[in-house]
């Protein structure tokens, strides 16, 4: 089978819409909630989102047959928590204000529920190469949802994009504000529940 | 599924030793490896916050060096004790303050062979963490230059909303003694100020949501003021 064969792509795609793991699954809001007043932070909290989605996925699915099934979820924790700390090591080194920004929430990446709930469900039942279609597919999906709740929130919010400004002065003086709103936490809610909605009506998903 | 392994006691004991050595190695080597690099931007960040306290740099888009250079030739550092007096053969960069809190660090600021203005660094429980920062005094020794917070675990939002500028702006040009000299500390009150607030120079707007942070950076503000008073009170002294 090759690499990218259709029956594979399926692993990346589905979490994007269908099965997407913010807007479907509703796993993993209170990051979505904590990183998304600026787009910056939102990506970089996406790209270490997928980094250890996709690692973890591919070092559980290696073990998948080795790992005793009564301490399976401790073995998958530690991996996961590792993988955690090296990207907030490395941010640390690297990219020092954001990861001041982001400051718990890599650490909390632990327990987003999506990273445990796709070595369960996926991982541990499937080869490494689809695990880590499946981890990138399933981060992506975290991700673009996160990016845009975190346009909408530092358009309106704040008025700038990556920390320019994007509304003009002309209309700051012809009486226009920012939504206070959006940078705090009620206003992700409300932007998530219209993502949600408006992926819903497309994908015609039911909730039971 | 494949093979599963006949898990005995004494497999699963092995394989949880396994992941841990595993996962340890890794770590302690990733921490080793990148301690330097992160030893240095927090110094650059440390440097930085005093540099901009004390308004001798705008932004933060320098190179390091130039930070590390203009905080060697601008800023005189010096460490004091309780009473005042000057403590010898200490470097303000070295003190511990849970190690050694009688031991008062002081970055002051050169223009030429005068100093202009004073840094003090002050930290405190907040609402939920320790919060961080740096007071900028002007020389006077009574009107705040500066303020800035660079660590803390606030809420994103509410309490965290304190190292913004507009915040530490608001602590600008306000002073910390009243008429009789006596130290009142600025006071960060619930809300907004109101026309007609008493006492508006002591002042500065809160956080709607924060109370609490708020309250806890009055506490250990003051506190930190009044360990340095007696020192503060030779200064004082000695230009007037």
């Amino acid at each position: 089978m090759s690499p990218l064969s259709k029956k594979n792509m399926v692993f990346l795609k589905d979490p994007f819409m269908d099965n997407n793991p913010i807007a479907t699954q509703v796993l993993g809001i209170c990051s979505a909630l904590a990183v998304t007043v600026q787009l910056q932070t939102a990506i970089v909290m996406s790209i270490a989102v997928i980094a250890v989605v996709a690692f973890s996925n591919v070092l559980i699915s290696l073990i998948r047959n080795k790992v005793p099934s009564n301490i399976r979820i401790i073995v998958e924790l530690a991996i996961i928590a590792t993988l955690v700390i090296l990207v907030d090591q490395v941010l640390k080194a690297f990219l020092y204000d954001i990861s001041k920004q982001l400051s718990v929430f890599v650490g909390l990446i632990i327990t987003n529920c999506i990273v445990l709930g796709r070595a369960e469900a996926f991982a541990l039942q499937n080869k490494p190469w689809p695990s880590f279609l499946d981890g990138i597919g399933n981060g992506l999906g975290y991700s673009m949802i996160l990016i845009v709740v975190a346009f909408g929130r530092e358009l309106l919010g704040s008025g700038s994009l990556f920390g320019y400004q994007v509304i003009p002065d002309a209309a700051y003086a012809a009486g226009y504000q920012n939504m206070g709103l959006m940078v705090l936490a009620p206003g992700a809610f409300i932007l998530l529940g219209l993502i949600i909605w408006v992926q819903r009506t497309i994908t015609g998903t039911v909730a039971d | 599924m494949a093979s599963k392994p006949r898990v005995t006691k004494a497999y699963t004991l092995g394989f949880a030793a396994a992941v841990t050595m595993v996962c340890s190695i890794l770590l302690a080597s990733a921490a080793t490896l990148l301690k330097e690099r992160q030893d240095q931007n927090i110094e650059f960040d440390i440097k930085y916050n005093i540099l901009s306290v004390l308004e001798l740099i705008e932004s933060k888009d320098v190179e390091a060096e130039k930070i590390f250079a203009l905080y060697d030739n601008s800023v005189k550092t010096f460490v004091v004790d309780l009473d005042g007096k000057l403590v010898a053969g200490r470097k303000a960069e070295d003190v511990d303050p849970k190690a050694e809190p009688d031991l008062l660090p002081v970055y002051a600021r050169q223009d030429g062979d005068e100093i202009t203005a004073y840094c003090i660094p002050t930290q405190g429980k907040a609402l939920w963490s320790t919060v961080k920062g740096y007071i900028a005094l002007e020389k006077d020794l009574n009107t705040i230059k500066g303020i800035t917070f660079y660590s803390h675990g606030e809420t994103p939002g509410l309490g965290g909303e304190i190292d913004k500028k507009w915040f530490t702006d608001a602590f600008k040009g306000k002073k910390i003694l009243n008429t009789d000299g006596q130290i009142v500390s600025v006071q960060i009150i619930k809300g907004k100020m109101r026309s007609g607030e008493k006492d508006p120079q002591h002042k500065v707007d809160g956080i709607s949501g924060a109370t609490l942070t708020g309250n806890g950076l009055n506490e250990f503000i003051k506190a930190t003021l009044e360990k340095y008073e007696p020192y503060f009170k030779t200064v004082r002294r000695e230009v007037s």
